[in-house]
């Protein structure tokens, strides 16, 4: 089950394709990573000490993260205190070979006393419900409603203290992680972005503009067809994939703060708004890709890597498909771009992406010492020491540097820094169970069947009720 | 049977007279204090196993399912909301339940079905056919596999649109197997605003489901087959039986007791369908009670513990239904 998630994968999971100086780089990093880990003495899987370096006792093994990491990484971030403040603990579900060597480079940046237990990622997030009742100090997580939703129940700490030394952070991630009652409880660490992605030499070859307004895109799309190429890879097995269109139709018709309502259980789904979504939804689908229910979007991807298909609204993690090192030419051709407006009041103000990142136990065994790292991982120095083991995310914070990054990584942040606002995508919006269970299924059958829409409508709106929102 | 009865005798066929009077009329029995302190033993170990890891969480389930509770908050949270979830359940998600509790019935009749295919190749294995070894091998192949296995197989190789085996041989249109909820056949229900029917891709799967089961099967009434006495087969064919007639009048009776054990298995096979529907990310119209169960259990950000509860006691009153009638039927013929 691995393969195909039943909901979006979190950054965590799927990143960006890596060019081959990367690649490189990457490699050597792990390998000092993992050299690094075991010279701790961590078991696989289960827990890894991370020491301050002068009180460890592999001292060459230490210097290896740091080394192949910026060089300004290895000075003391402003945060970080005397690591008199004790042992952290922290929960991590960095569990791949390189996201762990990663995370422990970025922990150690903090220069304090880390415990850190990491658990297959796939397990930390189906029994995270069960864990959060006796977290670790620190833990990692995801940003929007699944981070508000243990917030509002009072299971994890509020750090907005952490948040005033955060300093690059811009104001879209601030409000990804923002609770209700306006106080932080998430410190972002990466994301990636979802965007409509392309072949440039295909659009270059046959002279594709890249559409600005809604027109255009019919437009576009139309002349695709015309061309004899697909205008739309279509992708829902899981009955995720499609939830990023319904996002981006809505945050265009009706605007962000409209999708976070509706997000949030206060609008209704019979509302005349969410059918103008389904209308407008209804005028693409003629250009999908047909049957589109049973394809994973790796075969969504696939029609984009073979040219047969045109665009294909995904996150970045579309160029993971493919082998870095026999389509390394498909992997560089990728690239996407926003959404097109559709109510000129919007405008493209919105994006999505996802972003993971951490939060605090409520009642931290260590409070000062959980602060002071989270406010390590929140610095350009933490996500610098990751990213040079593991290249394949783009950093939350603005003043990381970005010089590492591919094409499609810089387009990414590019993109999201000069959003307005950042969803988080449907799933990870709104209440876990009502996007899979009720919205999900309504789309999968909308698609199926777009007359249906209204009975679907009907009935999502009827399930709703019987969910409690934050 | 004889010591059997002597044992459970409480009149004694056979009274020694000295010890019977002695003791008054204390049961007889053949088991020493030894025997008795360990038959406890072996009686009340796993009769205490089977109280905690079977009833005490159906019962928790029971008890579950008429509260509300997001299986994070404090267990002094647990609210109870009397029949709530059972009216969410079968009013606001009767377009979950219906379809899913229709697809266990198919699943129910279909596979009792392959079970017939199944005991049909074993039939016609067992009579020792040339390279009878190397079809029994390909037939249990698929036993070996997990049925999620199955399922990951079936989609990538088989139903797949874009690259699958048989959209390859198809010469029409592709046709999308797994995520195509289409009917084949649907009908009205008096109480429901919707149709109730086979959805393609539950068929899709059935055909998956059979592959694996038939072998299943087969093996089972193999193993029966070599139990049956020869001579009653020859018995038959001397007072003239045909094929048929030697194997429904002689050879079926004698597999009595494989039959039930087939039974029961391909019940319960069928009403705990889970894993190939899950493995494939349950398309539309694949929804069966085990995935509505773990739908609103399991998962991120808070469970839905008292509907997944109710969807769950739905599933084992199924489940009580065919073990009364069955435990029923068992006792009513070991009287005779």
């Amino acid at each position: 089950m691995s393969e195909q998630p039943e909901r979006s994968p979190s950054p965590s999971k799927v990143g960006f394709a890596l060019n081959r100086r990367q690649l490189i780089v990457g490699g050597a990093a792990a390998a000092g990573g993992a050299a690094f880990l075991s010279a701790c003495g961590g078991d696989d899987d289960t827990t890894a000490t991370t020491a301050a370096p002068e009180a460890t006792t592999a001292p060459e093994a230490t210097t290896a993260p740091e080394a192949t990491t910026a060089p300004e990484a290895t000075t003391a971030p402003a945060t970080a205190p005397p690591a008199d403040l004790g042992e952290v603990t922290f929960g991590s579900n960095y569990s791949d070979e390189k996201p762990k060597a990663g995370m422990a480079a970025a922990v150690a940046v903090s220069g304090l006393d880390v415990k850190i237990n990491t658990v297959d990622h796939n397990s930390y997030q189906e029994n995270f419900n069960t864990y959060i009742q006796q977290p670790d100090d620190v833990m990692a997580w995801f940003a929007g409603y699944r981070m508000r939703a243990f917030a509002s129940k009072g299971v994890v700490g509020d750090i907005s203290d952490v948040w005033t030394g955060l300093g690059d952070m811009s104001e879209g991630f601030k409000n990804a992680s923002t609770a209700l009652d306006g106080k932080q409880y998430f410190v972002p660490f990466y994301f990636y972005a979802w965007g409509l992605h392309y072949r440039k030499s295909l659009f270059e070859e046959k002279g594709y503009a890249i559409p600005v307004t809604w027109d255009e895109f019919l437009a576009l799309c139309e002349q695709m067809k015309t061309d004899g190429i697909t205008p739309l890879a279509g992708a829902n097995d899981g009955r995720w994939p499609q939830m990023g269109m319904f996002d981006m139709l809505n945050m265009r018709v009706n605007g962000y703060d409209f999708h976070v309502s509706l997000m949030g259980g206060k609008e209704s789904w019979t509302d005349d708004r969410v059918k103008e979504v389904f209308a407008k939804w209804a005028e693409l689908l003629p250009y999908y890709q047909p049957d589109a229910n049973g394809r994973t979007w790796q075969d969504g991807a696939n029609v984009i890597g073979d040219k047969s298909a045109g665009m294909f609204l995904l996150g970045n993690f579309i160029t993971s498909n493919f082998d870095g090192a026999t389509q390394q030419d498909i992997i560089d051709d990728i690239d996407f771009f926003l959404f097109p407006e559709i109510n000129p009041e919007h405008g493209q103000d919105a994006i999505e992406a996802p972003i993971d990142g951490f939060m605090m136990a409520a009642s931290p065994k260590n409070a000062d010492g959980s602060k002071a790292l989270l406010g390590s991982l929140g610095t350009k120095e933490a996500v610098e020491a990751y990213i040079g083991v593991d290249p394949s995310v783009v950093a939350a914070n603005g003043a990381a540097d970005t010089s590492g990054y591919n094409s499609l990584q810089q387009k990414a942040a590019e993109l999201v820094g000069g959003s307005k606002y950042i969803a988080q995508f449907l799933d990870r919006d709104t209440d876990p169970s009502f996007a899979a269970d009720v919205v999900g299924i309504g789309i999968a059958d909308f698609i199926a069947d777009p007359s249906k829409i209204d009975t679907i409508l009907d009935t999502i709106e009827a399930q709703k009720a019987t969910y409690t929102f934050e | 049977m004889t010591v059997t009865d002597h044992i459970d005798d409480t009149t004694p066929a056979v009274d020694p007279p000295a010890r019977g009077r002695r003791r008054r009329r204390r049961r007889y029995t053949t088991l020493s204090k030894g025997d008795r302190f360990w038959l406890g033993v072996m009686v009340g170990v796993p009769a205490f196993l089977h109280l905690i890891l079977v009833w005490v969480p159906a019962l928790a389930t029971t008890a579950l399912s008429f509260t509300e509770w997001d299986n994070l908050a404090p267990l002094t949270d647990i609210r109870a909301v009397g029949f709530q979830n059972y009216w969410f359940i079968f009013t606001v998600f009767d377009t979950n339940l219906f379809p899913a509790l229709f697809n266990n019935f198919i699943l129910v009749f279909w596979l009792f079905f392959c079970s017939a295919i199944g005991m049909l190749l074993a039939y016609l294995l067992d009579k020792n056919l040339r390279g009878g070894r190397v079809y029994q091998s390909i037939y249990y192949f698929p036993v070996v596999l997990s049925l999620a296995v199955v399922g990951f197989i079936w989609k990538s190789t088989m139903f797949s649109r874009d690259r699958g085996l048989l959209n390859v041989i198809w010469p029409g249109e592709p046709i999308d197997f797994v995520g195509d909820g289409t009917k084949i056949f649907q009908f009205d229900i008096p109480f429901l605003d919707f149709p109730l029917g086979l959805s393609r891709n539950f068929a899709a799967l059935l055909i998956a489901m059979a592959w694996r089961h038939i072998g299943y099967i087969m093996v089972m009434y193999l193993a029966g087959l070599k139990g049956v006495d020869p001579a009653l087969r020859e018995a038959a064919s001397i007072d003239g039986c045909n094929e048929w007639q030697s194997f429904r009048n002689v050879v079926f009776p004698a597999l009595k007791p494989i039959n039930v054990v087939v039974a029961v298995i391909t019940v319960i096979e069928a009403l705990r369908a889970y894993d190939i529907i899950a493995a494939l990310n349950e398309p539309r119209g694949t929804e069966v009670m085990g995935t509505l169960v773990t739908k609103s259990l399991l998962g991120e950000g808070g469970g839905r513990v008292g509907i997944g509860s109710a969807y769950g006691v739905v599933l084992l009153l199924l489940c009580l239904g065919f073990i009364i009638w069955y435990v029923y039927n068992h006792y009513r013929e070991t009287e005779q």
